[in-house]
């Protein structure tokens, strides 16, 4: 019995020290700096976004700097651009950033979003074994490169995931004319980083964008096969949430996390992001240009 | 293979360093796992007990309930909580989604059957004839059952063990429920998928490491405790 007594007030104890440590961490942490939000309300702002900005380190880098500098907690949820414009079509995130431009258009059609703004681009590629079994290198377009692998029944891992790389891959073989289908074609239904290493690890094909290929590069053994075709262009658009939409939106947070992203010091950050690193910037900062300029 | 020699390295240098985001990182794996078995303890061994030890209407359908939840999907918890959490969902006006509250409603959820499954073969198995010898004995009814815990207290620590493993382990709810956002809400598990999906095995080996580890303490810790209290040859 002695036991089981100790055992309960050793976990109590354990429980209670913990908490109280969370609570002092948390409390200097959550502590606003002088120059907190101007706005009453929620300090918390819920950034829904795509694995690739998350898993190339980008907002690592951005948003302390903001947090510091507005005072508010931003919770960035990392899922596919479908599920992220999903959750904010609900009210469950205060802003976006996107890639997955016709899908954006019928969200702001919809009502859901209040403005739409260029943040950066990169690109698109399609990679694949370096010895090329399918010869797609030397392709034309992108289009003609799926063509050559679904006519080589070579394998291409696609993420199926309904993110904004997948709508992109899906755009293409709608170009090509060809609805895939096979055991060739297979889906992950995983991130980007993970879909790469099973393509890599299956000797297959699929669509990448640049951030999270350079970020895992020295782990794949895969070869930039087919790139620079216009309609393989990587936007980046970042949203606020329509309030209207529901009342537990914070409205001032998405604003001023929207604003941050297409501020002068931040662009300047996108654009030197990753060049210590990879040699090369990982976006091009595109604030305040039009898209149709991209192309 | 030189991958996970390489993660032992750094698994050793990480600790070794104390760096803080990986502290930090450990500090809410337990904080949360161990909040979460310690009040699914609560609910469970009550649970348990009472099922064990008493005939009630709807005994036999809760009964399959824990039988069930024992092997529920943590996807599925995570997935149910986050509906019920979010700001438009029935609880969303508390305002825990993504919060490390939100992850021990999860976890509390996905141990509770565990608990109450291994608490309720624990006092079952114990001889009935003791309950009616206290009884017997003029007894009250919390002292019985005072007793009677201190006689199955082998395998009550068994089901706080296998909540506890339950949990720490786990990750399709956390990663749902919490959003694995850095600093408030990543714990081991969640920090290995993302590590993985960056394409640093190294780092998500050595996490995968010290989750072990921390594991293997808490369990040798309890087994010591266990161990102490076995009965008196």
């Amino acid at each position: 019995m002695r036991t089981i007594v100790r055992l309960f007030i050793l976990g109590g104890m354990l429980v209670l020290a913990l908490s109280t440590i969370g609570c002092a961490s948390g409390s200097k942490q959550d502590t606003p700096p002088p120059s907190g939000p101007k706005e009453t309300g929620s300090k918390e702002v819920i950034l829904a976004t795509t694995t690739s900005t998350y898993d190339t380190g980008l907002l690592d880098m951005l948003l302390p700097e903001f947090q510091s500098k507005t005072g508010y907690l931003v919770k960035p949820i990392a899922v596919g651009t479908g599920h992220a414009l999903a959750m904010a079509a609900r009210g469950e995130a205060d802003v976006l950033l996107v890639h997955a431009p016709e899908d954006e258009e019928e969200f702001m059609r919809a009502g859901n979003g209040l403005d739409r703004r260029l943040v950066m681009h990169n690109d698109f590629f399609l990679v694949g074994p370096p010895d090329d079994p399918a010869n797609i290198k030397g392709s034309r377009n992108a289009a003609e490169a799926l063509a050559k692998v679904e006519q080589a029944r070579a394998i291409f891992i696609s993420r199926g995931d309904d993110s904004g790389t997948h709508k992109k891959e899906k755009e293409v073989w709608v170009k090509s004319g060809i609805k895939p289908s096979g055991a060739w074609y297979q889906e992950s239904g995983q991130g980007m980083g993970e879909t790469l290493i099973i393509t890599s690890e299956k000797r297959g094909y699929t669509l990448t964008d640049r951030g999270t290929y350079l970020a895992l590069k020295k782990s794949l053994n895969l070869a930039v096969l087919l790139e620079k075709d216009p309609i393989l262009l990587n936007i980046y658009h970042v949203i606020q949430v329509n309030p209207a939409k529901s009342p537990a939106v914070n409205s001032a947070g998405g604003k001023a996390l929207a604003e941050y992203m297409v501020a002068k010091e931040t662009q300047e950050l996108i654009g030197s992001f990753g060049v210590d690193k990879y040699g090369e910037p990982l976006f091009t900062p595109d604030a305040g240009k039009n898209e149709n300029e991209l192309k | 293979m030189d991958l996970i020699i390489d993660g032992i390295v750094q698994a050793f240098w990480l600790v070794v360093r104390g760096d803080p985001d990986v502290m930090r990182v450990i500090y809410l794996s337990l904080l949360v796992s161990g909040s979460a078995t310690l009040i699914s303890l609560f609910i469970g061994v009550p649970l348990g007990t009472l099922m064990a030890l008493s005939r009630f209407r709807g005994r036999g359908f809760t009964l399959s309930l824990v039988n069930t939840g024992m092997g529920m999907p943590p996807v599925v918890v995570g997935l149910v909580v986050s509906i019920l959490l979010w700001r438009s969902g029935p609880l969303g006006l508390l305002h825990i989604m993504y919060t490390p509250a939100a992850m021990v409603v999860a976890q509390v959820i996905i141990a509770s059957p565990i608990v109450t499954g291994i608490s309720m073969a624990a006092i079952a198995q114990l001889d009935p004839r003791l309950r009616m010898q206290m009884l017997g004995l003029g007894a009250s009814r919390w002292q019985m059952l005072w007793v009677l815990f201190q006689e199955a207290r082998l395998p009550l620590l068994t089901a706080l063990m296998a909540g506890f493993g339950g949990v720490i382990s786990e990750v399709g709810a956390v990663m749902m429920v919490g959003g694995n956002i850095k600093g408030q809400t990543r714990v081991l598990t969640t920090a290995t998928v993302l590590e993985t999906g960056r394409g640093e095995f190294g780092i998500a080996i050595a996490l995968g490491i010290i989750l072990l580890l921390l594991a293997y303490l808490v369990n040798l810790t309890l087994t010591h405790l266990q161990q102490q209290g076995r009965p008196q040859q």
